[in-house]
């Protein structure tokens, strides 16, 4: 299924091939070269998953797997009343959703606003230079940021000549602006590079509804509303889906390169709390712990998310 | 509807167009200037004096112009070591992977092939089912590949979701190539090397520019797995460790947390700005003429089959 056509009905698979003799002497060199690809990925994929019954074990790299056995203790640390952790999953949970809500609308929104530009060179230009972030590491990201938002930075230049704040504000050292800033972030390195797939599908839409919507009598707006922003329905379902799986695993880099002690409270994501217990304190059961429920939170979104979208009809990933 | 109504409401259509032209002209060209505002800004710090730019108040041009930011970076021998090592694992980690993943593509968009379904089905779960941090560090501590070159270059270089991309594209040639040369005798991998390959250019390069910038901004790994080994820093993770110092002083100077000596050893803005300008040149200076592929990448090749 291509994510820029709508699902096709399921057709009985007519061209599935039984492993017979012949078809063995055939295809040896499939099934070989595809027996390497196996050992490969259960090598570097499916062994790691292994490595979660150190979640139930008091791991110490000297006894390795027959470390005694704690049961469910480390989940039960984990989710103890009050417990960095929660605060931890919160952290995570609503800078995820955050970040997925603010880049839906500004790539959709940025796609659309684009595509009604009549002159092909202006958008050519505007299109190059909005991918140009995207292609920036996360270091050069948030040392941007960082520098924009210091007490001498250009934000604070803007607000104290506009005369909104008296004396720089500042900005990592506050709780209350976190958050913000890593949406912020997010838009402004992902927004154009979002908006690709979105002004594909834009494109691939019907001229004759536009006019269509013309002689009827339908304005500017209008026709962004009601025709442009239905046909990419699908487009935005699927991305959609995808992302809300990803929502727990949208939360490391920025967090940890722009993050600090002050403001810990509200930085610290999953990723930082395995990297932190888990690697640097060397509790490996506990950072393992963490780990699958950021496994298993996502995978249970990923599936409910699917089962929503195949009741109400739209795209679906499986 | 006479002549005359219809006239009115055209002329009151265009008005209402050129307002909306004019915002979404203005607010375009507002867009991009927030998105180079910065990086240009970098530039001009990255030129600047050192001890003049502590003062701020440097927009796009440099107020004292001084290369020594850049001698500074190039006199770091990290920086030299993160060079070599980044070039050399984005060339060999872009070439392993591209490889990789398009045999495994070519495989699994053979319409005959037996194993089809259970090995695309083995795929699929790597891309949502992951070990976690801890057992993968274990596991490469326990192969011997922690404190070594091939860290970067072997886990990840087959991707479910490249092979995702790769794959619909294979779909999409026609069978008949493949049946024709079956009858000239040729085998699979004759068919994979003189036949597809030479037909998927064009995704070859969408994936092997996404791998090669991939390697090229990497430093996560860089620093979980190679921390103890200078001699296998990459340039982002150089880039992390100039950040590292002054992002860590923004709360802790307001709460008290360090003095004003420690501060003096931070790494200053323009020094950072250089090697940020260094390190961001070669892919500022490509991806322009490589967008065509990341495009039709993007579109063409589709998530899921």
């Amino acid at each position: 299924m291509s994510i820029l056509t709508a699902r096709k009905p399921k057709q009985p698979d007519i061209n599935k091939v039984k492993l017979t003799k012949k078809e063995f002497n055939r295809q040896w060199v499939l099934i070989l070269i595809a027996a390497i690809y196996v050992i490969y990925g259960i090598i570097f994929y499916y062994l790691p998953l292994a490595g979660w019954i150190m979640a139930f074990q008091n791991f110490k790299m000297k006894t390795g797997f027959s470390s005694p056995w704690v049961g469910l203790d480390k989940f039960k640390f984990l989710f103890r009343p009050n417990s960095i952790f929660l605060r931890v999953v919160r952290n995570t949970f609503c800078m995820g959703a955050i970040n997925l809500v603010s880049s839906f609308i500004t790539a959709i929104g940025f796609a659309i606003l684009l595509s009604e530009v009549k002159n092909e060179l202006f958008k050519r230009g505007i299109q190059t230079i909005s991918y140009m972030p995207h292609f920036l590491s996360w270091i050069i990201v948030c040392a941007i940021v960082h520098d924009s938002l210091s007490s001498e930075g250009v934000i604070n230049e803007i607000l104290m000549n506009l005369h909104f704040v008296e004396k720089p504000i500042m900005f990592f050292a506050h709780t209350k602006y976190f958050w913000a800033i890593v949406a912020i972030s997010n838009v402004w390195k992902e927004t154009g590079f979002n908006a690709i797939i979105y002004l594909a599908a834009i494109t691939s839409i019907d001229p004759a509804l536009y006019e269509a919507a013309s002689i009827d009598g339908a304005g500017r707006f209008q026709k962004m509303l009601y025709v442009t922003l239905p046909s990419i329905r699908p487009t935005i379902m699927i991305l959609l889906l995808i992302n809300i799986g990803n929502v727990l695993n949208a939360g490391f880099e920025v967090q940890y390169i722009l993050g600090n002690d002050v403001i810990i409270s509200v930085s610290q994501t999953i990723d930082i709390f395995v990297l932190k217990y888990g690697i640097s304190q060397s509790d490996y059961s506990l950072g393992t712990a963490a780990g699958i429920f950021k496994t298993v939170v996502s995978m249970i979104l990923i599936v409910v998310c699917n089962y929503i979208a195949k009741k109400t009809g739209d795209e679906r990933l499986f | 509807m006479d002549q005359y109504a219809i006239k009115k409401r055209k002329k009151k259509m265009a008005t209402s167009d050129l307002v909306f032209n004019i915002c979404n002209y203005t607010f375009l060209v507002l867009f991009a200037i927030v998105t180079l505002y910065p990086v240009l800004n970098t530039l001009a710090y990255s030129f600047n004096d050192g001890a003049d730019a502590v003062r701020g108040g440097i927009h796009l041009l440099p107020r004292k112009w001084s290369l020594k930011s850049y001698k500074t970076v190039f006199a770091k021998g990290g920086f030299w070591q993160g060079a070599k090592i980044t070039v050399l694992r984005t060339v060999l980690g872009t070439i392993t992977a591209l490889a990789a993943n398009a045999l495994l593509s070519f495989i699994l968009s053979r319409k005959r092939f037996v194993f089809k379904s259970g090995l695309s089905l083995f795929w699929v779960i790597t891309m949502y089912a992951s070990g976690g941090l801890i057992p993968t560090m274990l596991l490469f501590r326990y192969m011997h590949l922690t404190n070594s070159f091939w860290v970067y270059i072997i886990p990840g270089m087959v991707s479910a979701f490249n092979i995702m991309v790769m794959r619909t594209y294979m779909a999409g040639l026609p069978d008949s190539l493949e049946e024709s040369a079956q009858l000239e005798g040729a085998g699979y991998m004759r068919i994979f090397v003189s036949i597809i390959s030479p037909l998927c250019l064009p995704i070859y390069a969408t994936i092997a520019l996404f791998v090669a910038v991939g390697h090229w901004n990497s430093w996560f790994d860089a620093m979980l797995y190679n921390k103890l080994n200078d001699q296998y820093t990459t340039l982002q993770y150089e880039l992390m460790k100039l950040l590292d110092s002054v992002a860590n002083q923004g709360g802790n100077a307001n709460s008290g947390g360090k003095t004003a000596a420690s501060a003096a050893t931070i790494t200053p803005i323009t020094v950072r700005s250089a090697a940020t300008i260094v390190t961001i040149v070669p892919i500022i200076a490509l991806y322009p003429f490589l967008q065509r592929y990341f495009v039709t990448g993007l579109t063409i090749g589709g998530i899921k089959e």
